[in-house]
């Protein structure tokens, strides 16, 4: 069976398993790293939203044959060391998440979370800020319907990224 | 009746209000007789158990003008408070040598908040911090019997008063403690955060004291006389407290069912037909799906076949290669249009025949909705010959205990059921259906299963809100309403999760006369007009199609008050009156005209809206709350004709306002989320949100086919008001949809000029293109990566 290296959350990690293994299920089920949810596997809810190098992506729709050695793997679990500006060493955008009090069951924020942060880069990289439009173009699923807070949040938590 | 035309715009406070719950130690706070323990353990651990009681409201007397329907004198919370206090058992306190409390809670954290409001009362009664209170789930506990069910919204009524004299006890047993070390008197000692205080400063921590308390027997105690504090007197009730697991979600690190590790239990997946309900006749593949990477086990099971595999993802790729023969399913003949001839060919006739101009009536079509919560139904199953063990998100955790037994021929002792939080519920974990395929898929593979519905499986398989018709007549004269009939008949309900036999044992004590189903008993029990509309007759009527149902956060409301509410519209236009003043003339209760009048205050009701923009109000009351919801909506063609890549867009609500009295809330952050979380409901129910059964199968497979309010349909204004009438909370999980709903319907209606009478309004055209019924999850995409940003 091939071996995969890959670097997740500054650690160098190595699996064995068939190269056409969703990278979701390598970080769930063989690593053990549960903050990227699934719910649907078809890059559509994006509960399981993670970054590489950086950038937003989901790993449901990756095969880890995909993964370079050289590639960072961020999830949920490992975003605060990205940013550790925010209170008790969290990124802002995790505290602001805290602040307005977000999450109802939770399962989507992870990914919800990991969105905001890609998204304000982006912004930020073209010199924008956070508009309505903006926020409507996020497309993870909240079934709790936390859709509001989640848009004050992210403009809260830009001010601080 | 005749009284309405003189009494139009009277005070209605005047009367009589069957949920005026002003004295709270005759309704909410002291209905309940309560048993207080001390219990063996190295540190302070108490107990209290609640035994009969009376149900504390009175039938309404004969002074109302429309006689008060069931819902009104005793609701579903009532009825379920009722049923679980002859069984209930001991829930229990324990103080930890550290000074911190733990508290099983026997009620199921999906979301609502239920754990950081239990975490309230034990803090403010115990007279600790919330961050120093940790609440886990209970372990399916038997001997609760019928008392442990999360549902109807009844949670914070039936857990505050048990837990809050749980921790008084315990308080009590810490302040004795003190007393005796001292040498003193307890009433010269005082507590404060945590530490018990000598007249003289000294003080002594609640985790020293804590082990001092210890008893090495249980034994009764009296409890000390319950003092239900005065709303003024709370440090934490009714503050705005964040969720205690909000730290563990935004870190990743809060465990869901989906996260659970269990050795040996490896990922389940299950090949479904491709019909409701099909059958396996055989799978014709199994050596060449055991060949595949990393798959251990193929097994038929009552509902597919069970694929169990290294990882979740070389289960769905077994999916796409398995060959199965299928059996039909239970409504293979069944598509939209013939369930819904098969609801108008079952609506009985009115009992008041239409009279001419006299008439305003609407017939209303609410299509199929999925309850499924962003967490797939999944369970862990370790069966042995002997024994099984279960973790699985379950609002009702005896029920599948029991169920399980049964299913495996086991002793119930030999069943231990562990209740995950969950990533969500909304009426589905009111079911243990993915418990039961576990422990049918571990039993028969003979090795521990984590199984796990697919997303598309959650939809096409999965529970479904029912389809149902409201019909509703109302007939009028000399500017007054004397008969309202409301006829609902919807797809049956399934309620074999065990809320049927609570009522049914408590049935000699509902106010209802007749032989009603149990269903009509459940409709009866949460459905009232809030209307002095006369001579008021709603019924259900269900029929029997084998479709797998559930209540979806709320069971009937959303859809009977969205046609109650568009025909009171349409009654307001019939006398020549504004839709808020022709409500405020005609609603019976005070506290429902009391947030309606607040909202078209704050809300601005009656400003000008640009063309083809409409305000849209409306008023809910139910599980003894009162809420109001005005929204604004926007119908412009430009809005409605956005689009957005694989989305529906349509008309978008652009402003909502929530004015909502439950009696008295616990948590103002938490609520103000639930009633979010119900607004976003109430405008997908009425947009966007539907199923489409075509040939026995759901066409729906993802979340860009089942079109739940999105970030692009929700609104950018969001504002909730709570007003707090009296001590007793009542539940919030489900209070905003149904105003919502009908507020958007209003809404619609007049900023287009047309009445909708089928919902959601976009159900006719089918807006995506749907995944084929086999293989019956789709393959995950592989070009992840060409999308990042
Ligand atoms: S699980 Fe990856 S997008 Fe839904
Ligand atoms: S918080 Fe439950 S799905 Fe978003």
């Amino acid at each position: 069976m091939p071996t995969y290296t890959f670097i997740l959350n500054d650690n160098q990690v190595s699996v064995d398993c068939d190269g056409n293994v969703r990278l979701l299920w390598v970080l769930r089920d063989i690593l053990g790293v549960t903050g990227p949810k699934y719910g649907c596997g078809l890059r559509v809810c994006r509960a399981c939203t993670c970054h590489i190098n950086g950038l937003a992506f989901n790993p449901c729709s990756v095969p880890v044959s995909q993964i370079k050695p050289t590639d960072k793997i961020t999830t949920i679990e490992g975003l605060a060391a990205t940013d550790p500006t925010g209170e008790n060493g969290l990124h802002p955008m995790q505290e602001a998440w805290l602040k307005k009090d977000v999450a109802q069951c939770g399962y989507c924020q992870p990914g919800q979370i990991m969105t905001a942060v890609a998204l304000v880069k982006e912004l930020q990289s073209e010199g924008r800020e956070v508009t309505d439009a903006d926020l409507d173009k996020i497309r993870n699923i909240c079934r709790c319907g936390t859709y509001y807070r989640i848009r004050e949040a992210i403009k809260a938590g830009a001010k601080n990224m | 009746m005749a009284v309405r035309l003189t009494e139009r715009g009277f005070s209605l406070a005047a009367h009589h209000d069957p949920s005026d719950n002003s004295d709270a130690q005759s309704s909410g706070l002291d209905r309940r007789r309560f048993l207080g323990f001390l219990i063996a353990a190295p540190t302070l651990a108490v107990g209290v158990q609640f035994i009969p009681g009376l149900a504390g409201r009175q039938a309404a007397d004969a002074s109302i003008i429309t006689p008060p329907e069931p819902e009104e004198i005793f609701d579903l919370g009532d009825a379920q408070d009722l049923a679980a206090a002859p069984t209930a058992g001991l829930i229990t306190v324990v103080v930890n040598p550290d000074g911190t409390a733990s508290f099983a809670a026997i009620r199921t954290e999906v979301g609502q908040g239920m754990t950081t409001a239990i975490a309230m009362i034990i803090a403010e009664y115990l007279d600790i911090e919330v961050h120093q209170v940790s609440i886990t789930l209970a372990d399916a506990r038997p001997e609760l019997l019928l008392n442990q069910l999360t549902g109807g919204s009844n949670s914070m009524r039936s857990q505050y008063t048990p837990t809050a004299n749980a921790a008084q006890l315990a308080k009590q047993q810490l302040v004795a403690a003190a007393a005796r070390k001292w040498n003193v008197s307890p009433s010269a000692l005082r507590t404060a955060s945590g530490t018990v205080i000598h007249p003289d400063g000294r003080k002594a921590g609640y985790g020293e004291l804590a082990t001092l308390a210890a008893v090495t027997k249980t034994r009764r105690v009296a409890l000390p006389e319950f003092k239900a504090k005065d709303r003024a007197e709370f440090r934490i009730l009714g503050h705005p407290t964040p969720r205690i697991d909000a730290y563990d979600i935004v870190t990743g690190q809060k465990t869901f069912c989906t996260d659970i590790q269990v050795p040996g239990a490896l990922p389940t997946m299950v090949a479904r037909p491709p019909t409701i309900n099909g059958t396996v006749v055989s799978v014709n593949n199994t050596e060449a799906i055991l060949a595949m990477p990393g798959i251990t086990d193929v097994v038929p099971i009552s509902t597919g076949v069970a694929i169990r595999g290294q990882t979740h993802g070389q289960c769905i790729d077994a999916i796409q290669k398995i060959k199965v023969t299928w059996g039909p399913g239970t409504v293979d003949s069944y598509s939209d249009s013939t369930v819904l001839s098969a609801l108008v060919a079952a609506e009985p006739p009115f009992l008041v025949p239409p009279v001419g101009d006299l008439t305003t009536e609407g017939a209303f079509t609410f299509y199929f909705a999925s309850n499924t919560p962003l967490e797939p139904d999944n369970a862990i199953a370790v069966v042995t010959p002997t024994s099984a063990e279960i973790w699985s998100c379950l609002k009702v955790p005896i029920d599948a205990l029991q169920d399980i037994a049964i299913q495996l021929d086991l002793p119930q002792d030999a069943v231990t059921v562990h209740v995950a939080e969950g990533g969500g519920s909304f009426g589905r974990h009111l079911f243990h259906d993915a418990a039961t395929e576990a422990v049918e898929a571990a039993q028969k593979i003979g090795k521990p299963v984590h199984l796990m519905w697919s997303r598309t499986d959650t939809f096409r398989q999965g529970r479904t809100h029912p389809m149902a018709i409201s019909r509703v007549q109302a007939t009028t004269l000399l500017g007054n309403v004397v008969t309202y009939q409301q006829y609902h008949t919807d797809v049956q309900t399934s309620f074999s999760h065990g809320l049927g036999e609570i009522l049914t044992a408590t049935a000699a004590s509902l106010p209802i006369v007749g032989n009603f189903t149990f269903a009509e008993t459940i409709f009866l029990l949460s459905q009232s007009s809030p209307y002095n509309f006369g001579v008021t007759t709603q019924l259900l009527n269900e029929i029997p199609l084998e479709f797998n149902t559930g209540s979806m956060r709320n069971i009937y409301s959303p859809n009977a008050v969205t046609a109650e509410e568009l025909i009171v519209d349409q009654l307001a236009a019939q006398f020549g009156q504004d839709p808020v003043a022709f409500r405020q003339a005609f609603l019976k209760d005070s506290r429902v005209l009391a947030v309606l009048n607040k909202a078209a205050e704050v809300g601005n009701w009656g400003k000008t809206m640009p063309a083809h923009c409409a305000q849209g109000i409306a008023v809910h009351s139910e599980y003894q709350a009162a809420v109001a919801v005005l929204v604004e909506i926007n119908c412009t063609p430009q809005v409605v004709n956005r689009k957005v890549h694989n989305g529906y867009t349509g008309p978008r609500v652009t402003k909502v306002l929530v004015v909502a009295d439950p009696g008295f809330c616990i948590n103002p952050l938490g609520f103000e989320a639930q009633m979010i979380g119900g607004v976003e409901d109430g405008i997908g129910l009425a947009l966007t949100a539907s199923m489409h059964l075509q040939n026995g199968l759901f066409l729906e497979g993802s979340w860009d086919n089942f079109f739940y309010t999105r970030e692009w349909n929700t609104p950018p204004d969001i504002q909730v008001i709570i007003t707090n009438t009296s001590s007793s909370p009542s539940g919030a999980g489900e209070l905003a949809v149904a105003p919502t709903f009908a507020a958007v319907a209003c809404a619609y209606a007049r900023a287009t000029g047309t009445m909708p009478t089928s919902f959601p309004i976009n159900h006719g055209t089918l807006g995506f293109t749907p995944y084929p019924a086999e293989p019956s999850t789709p393959q995950s995409p592989t070009d992840g990566l060409k999308y990042t940003f």
